[in-house]
């Protein structure tokens, strides 16, 4: 559940919510990560829940020695309050068996904080796209029918594709298969999207197509998309890197190698 | 995925398991993951007069509340603060999962003492293996019983120092070490460097200091660092700069004897003679 770490609880009223999937290549935490380093985002409070593996650690967002010793918890919430933007961030991985709830917590956290949406960062398998799905820009959209109307439009003018329905047996056109949706490696993103279809939540999922490796690329790819949509930057100078790579994100591969070993 | 000569893999990702679909449970399947459910809580058994009080509403009256993490913290606890007899055993925790099998031995335990001349302190030792999710469960539990007004923690947990990552290379000479992590509301100076990013803290220790900063408890980890697999004196003694600030609420034995020493660290067993 939500705790404040204010002394007073937030508003979230009519807030644009941005929070990750824990995905293939973790790319939508990633992207969460610029987001919250680029826009100093102030943590207001945490996700205190027994469904993440339980983590702990120093400011992965330090930028001096007066923030870096500011303890961080596996699921926490942070504002821009000037953007009307908060973002979750969930760093650790989800317990199998409480996948359900976790989802349930976020739906019925969403609806209560009175968000005007909620977008979801989320990715996929690359390696099990169909013919369709490996055309065009890696990246597809979902939305819930109470987002359609308002932000279909806009979408459609970013010439993003909607997440295909495939069907369940690649090659096979049994009459009796129909095509569904299907989200290898995304993680919650599938539950979470069709919960909110079902509770009437206004959410949004951007869905990346990637591989697992080095997913740093694919973590700006995603917070451009994004970007392109929202608006969160407003930098005229077109730099092809805008955002600011935490601190956190060193030795992403590994210690220093000892010279010995040369 | 296909390689390069033809052959199909199966791809798997770190960030995610498998997708499972979820499937329709019946009764029998919804009856047995309730009972599997049932037999991995964490229970805690109190001695009789501690059951009572806490019957009665009455939380444990804490202001120290010190927990120990693995075989060498627990033992470095062992030697300089509970070879005394000055100690009550207040309780245990059962815990089982697959790792466990609930077996209790000597090698794993999870118990509870509180000096008889100083009942406000709590001493924990946690040697058992507790799964992922039985982490925050014995959090919740434990925290529960205990008053938490002015109370303070001090949690000791060790680590391998492959798990530590810096941008120099760590000769082996620096290990073992401390690092500490404290929560916001902890006013004191911790007695080491802080952990730097980009490290992380799992396990006990980090689901104690989550539930310690989400709810405002002055907390500090002690997190050592060592080479060697398994209890160590070098390891145990690592601990020591701690001993100024658990020194203030306890009496601590600084310079233990070393009989008391060897019965504590006992040498590893080889288990094969095969490489000699």
């Amino acid at each position: 559940m939500f705790i404040s770490s204010e002394n007073s609880p937030p508003c979230f009223k009519d807030f644009t919510l941005v929070m990750p999937a824990v995905a293939v290549g973790n790319v939508g935490q990633l992207s969460v990560d610029l987001i919250v380093s680029t826009l100093n985002m102030s943590r207001v409070g945490y996700m205190h829940t027994d469904c993440l593996i339980p983590m702990t650690g120093n400011n992965p967002y330090a930028t001096s020695n007066e923030n870096a010793e500011e303890l961080h918890t596996p699921a926490e919430v942070y504002m821009a309050a000037e953007l009307k933007l908060a973002v979750l961030q969930i760093r650790a991985p989800i317990i199998q068996s409480k996948s359900k709830k976790f989802r349930q917590l976020l739906v019925s956290w969403i609806k209560s904080s009175g968000f005007s949406r909620a977008v979801v960062l989320s990715s996929s398998q690359a390696y099990q796209r169909d013919d369709q799905q490996m055309k065009g820009i890696p990246l597809r959209y979902l939305l819930t029918p109470s987002l359609l109307k308002d932000s279909e439009d806009a979408l459609k003018e970013l010439s993003w594709r909607e997440m295909e329905r495939v069907s369940a047996y690649l090659g096979l056109t049994d009459a009796n298969t129909e095509p569904r949706l299907y989200v290898p490696g995304g993680g919650i993103t599938k539950g979470l999207y069709t919960d909110s279809c079902a509770e009437d939540v206004p959410l949004a999922v951007l869905i990346l197509f990637c591989s697992e490796g080095d997913n740093i690329p694919d973590a700006f790819t995603l917070v451009n998309h994004l970007n392109d949509w929202l608006h969160l930057l407003d930098d005229p100078s077109q730099k092809p890197n805008k955002w600011k790579i935490p601190t956190s994100w060193n030795l992403l591969f590994g210690s220093g190698i000892p010279p010995a070993l040369f | 995925m296909a390689t390069f000569f033809g052959e199909v893999l199966s791809v798997y990702s770190r960030a995610v398991e498998e997708d499972e679909e979820e499937v329709d449970e019946n009764e029998e399947d919804a009856e047995i993951r309730r009972e599997l459910e049932e037999k991995r809580e964490v229970n805690l058994h109190w001695s009789p007069e501690v059951s009572e009080s806490l019957k009665s509403g009455n939380k444990l009256l804490c202001s120290e509340f010190i927990l120990a993490v693995g075989h060498n913290a627990a033992r470095f606890l062992s030697v300089y603060a509970l070879t005394s007899e000055n100690w009550d055993a207040l309780g245990r925790a059962s815990v089982w999962n697959e790792r466990s099998g609930g077996v209790a031995s000597e090698e794993s335990t999870c118990a509870f003492y509180r000096p008889k001349d100083n009942p406000a302190v709590l001493i924990c030792q946690v040697t058992c293996y507790l799964s992922e999710d039985q982490l925050f469960q014995w959090t919740e539990k434990v925290f529960d019983c205990l008053q938490l007004r002015q109370l303070n923690v001090t949690v000791l947990s060790e680590s391998s120092v492959s798990e530590f990552k810096t941008a120099d290379y760590l000769s082996s000479s620096s290990a073992p070490f401390l690092r500490s992590l404290h929560s916001a509301a902890f006013s004191g100076k911790p007695v080491c460097k802080s952990l730097e990013q980009p490290n992380i803290v799992t396990g006990l220790q980090a689901a104690v200091l989550n539930h310690c900063e989400v709810h405002r408890i002055p907390s500090v980890v002690y997190q050592c660092y060592s080479d060697v697999i398994g209890p160590d004196s070098v390891t145990m003694e690592t601990f020591k700069p701690t001993l100024t600030k658990l020194g203030k609420s306890i009496k601590l034995d600084p310079s233990p004897s070393t009989d008391i020493l060897r019965k504590i660290v006992r040498t590893t067993n080889i288990q094969s003679n095969l490489y000699i």
